[in-house]
């Protein structure tokens, strides 16, 4: 009897216990599940609650319902992995034993990092929307909201889904709109990057959305810390945003246990091979969604083309052949921008998101880096798909390939050239 | 009158404007990048960031974050920003020839 252990039973670990289980011999194979949560939550979601859009009760299922018969769930918190010696040590006391471990304890945010963030202001006038607790107190918070500054601040990156705060903005343009209260919020949107986002055209695609919206962009802002009394935050070069209210996207890190371990990187995230996705220091450890340091979007859809590969690849090294499956870092995100409205990017390593159509060339239904009032019931038929097909392991129609065919590839700009004087 | 010629060298930048080719790279081009990038007069405490970053990226293929930085090279997050304001990853990278770190995603 060989054990898997999969450490984390959000949305790569359900989806992964799925696939296994239905694969592997049980008389062979004994499955086991960790997670110290016993509800799942359908992350996407929490961006619409904020603005009153979905309730709770839309983003939250019993994790319960969505593994296998046979699969031996462990509700308990993870406290260090021992990986030379195959042990995994729970917080309950329990040591777990395996031959081969997933790895998908995903990422959470940390506001403690930032000097400032968590004191007085702290869900008072200074939320999150990436926990449920900061989207629900954010809802709360903006239903009687009079109106100010709005800031935006992304922390540093990588954070996960990184489009969620561009969607943010957007989808408050259109909650202020429609309460008639524009015209008394400024929003602003404060990022490390130099653009709107990290991929050139993209950026530039997203970046006039912003200037249509009237939103105001400051960009390559470090945040050092948050003054409390003077309501604002500062960058680590002196530069001041003043704000009423702060929606932070605090610095996102691997989950502490993976530090305990000394089994991450600066930020926690476990060095993973791109391509096979097994761990870079033990050949019995595969790593899979947020949890990686993967050079690729942290997001759900990712972590979907991901599962593919990591499923073809574990059983090729148990039966001790190469690993043959590669994962090209394909994302696949609908960015919704308000007024029943989005827009679609798909990308991988290699190739930036670029206008065209998903997934039928030429037809569709979906329009990428375009404005379609298709791209929004996408997004919003997303949440279907998640609970019913993506984490129980269904086949999607979407090969976790990228595909070239269907987009538009700009011509190449000329390299520059740049003369200096020495 | 030679001596006096100032010497033209022409260096190809990357879509990002960093150096698209290393050997190009001197001490000397470092000064005239660092320059261009308002960053002044390289300092012991530049270089130090600088080595290290080219070390790193040797090792590592890519240029590391802030946040590697301040963990090993030794110079803390506020030094790093006085050093090289705004975006000390990206800036002291340039300086050193090398890519835009892929850091970010
Ligand atoms: C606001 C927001 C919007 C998003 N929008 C999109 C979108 O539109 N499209 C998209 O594709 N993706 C989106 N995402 C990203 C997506 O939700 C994540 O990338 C995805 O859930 C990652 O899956 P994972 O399994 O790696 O991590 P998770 O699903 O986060 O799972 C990690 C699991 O590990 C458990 N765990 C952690 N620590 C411990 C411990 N010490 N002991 C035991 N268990 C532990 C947690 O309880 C959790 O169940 C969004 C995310 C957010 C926050």
């Amino acid at each position: 009897m060989k054990d898997i252990l999969i450490l984390g039973a959000g949305t790569s670990g359900t989806m992964m216990a799925n696939k296994l289980s239905k694969a592997l011999k049980s008389d062979e194979f004994r499955l086991t599940i960790v997670d110290k949560d016993e509800t799942h939550y359908y992350q996407p979601g929490f961006l619409f609650i904020p603005f009153g859009i979905y309730s709770k009760e839309d983003v939250i299922k019993p994790k319960k319902n969505f593994f296998p018969k046979d699969t031996n769930v462990i509700v308990s918190e993870i406290d260090l992995i021992k990986p030379e010696e195959n042990k995994v040590h729970l917080s309950s006391g329990d040591v777990l034993s395996y031959d081969y471990l997933i790895i998908a304890t995903g990422t959470e945010i940390r506001p403690d990092e930032i000097e400032g963030m968590t004191d007085e202001l702290w869900k008072k006038s200074i939320f999150d929307f990436y926990t449920i607790e900061g989207a629900l107190a954010l809802a709360e918070f903006l239903d009687d909201w009079e109106g100010g500054k709005l800031v935006l601040n992304i922390a540093e990156m990588p954070i996960k889904c990184p489009v969620a705060p561009l969607e943010f903005l957007f989808l408050a343009d259109d909650y202020f709109k429609k309460k008639g209260m524009r015209d008394k919020v400024e929003i602003i949107f404060v990022t490390p990057l130099d653009a709107a986002f990290t991929k050139p055209i993209a950026a530039r695609e997203l970046g006039n959305f912003l200037e249509e919206k009237n939103i105001n962009l400051v960009t390559e802002f470090n945040i050092g810390r948050v003054d409390n009394e003077e309501k604002k935050i500062i960058s680590w070069d002196e530069r001041e945003v003043e704000f009423d209210l702060l929606v932070t996207i605090p610095t996102n890190m691997g989950i502490e246990a993976i530090e305990k371990s000394e089994m991450g990187d600066e930020l926690n995230f476990i060095p993973t091979d791109n391509h096979t996705l097994q761990s870079e220091n033990w050949e019995n450890i595969f790593v899979i969604g947020d949890a990686t340091n993967l050079p690729s979007s942290k997001a759900g859809s990712v972590a979907h083309f991901e599962s593919d590969v990591l499923f073809e690849n574990l059983l090729s090294h148990i039966n001790g052949e190469p690993l043959t499956a590669s994962f090209d870092g394909h994302a696949n995100c609908f960015i919704e921008s308000g007024d029943g409205k989005g827009l679609l990017i798909d990308f991988n390593y290699d190739t930036e998101p670029l206008p065209g159509k998903f997934p039928i060339p030429g037809i569709g239904p979906f329009s990428l880096l375009k404005e379609t009032k298709m791209n929004h019931i996408g997004k919003m038929g997303f949440k279907w798909l998640y609970w019913n097909m993506l984490i129980k392991g269904r086949d999607l129609p979407l090969e976790s390939q990228m595909s070239m065919a269907g987009k538009i590839v700009p011509e190449k700009e000329e390299q520059e050239t740049k003369t200096l004087q020495l | 009158m030679t001596s006096e010629t100032k010497q033209e060298k022409t260096v190809l930048l990357d879509q990002d404007g960093h150096l698209a080719n290393r050997e190009d790279w001197s001490e000397e081009l470092a000064q005239e990048l660092a320059n261009i990038e308002d960053v002044g007069e390289l300092t012991d405490r530049h270089w130090k960031v600088i080595k290290y970053i080219q070390k790193e990226f040797d090792e590592q293929g890519d240029a590391p974050s802030i946040r590697k930085l301040t963990k090993e090279s030794g110079v803390s997050t506020k030094e790093l920003y006085q050093l090289f304001p705004k975006g000390p990853a990206k800036k002291a990278a340039k300086i050193a020839g090398l890519p835009k770190p892929k850091g970010c995603i």
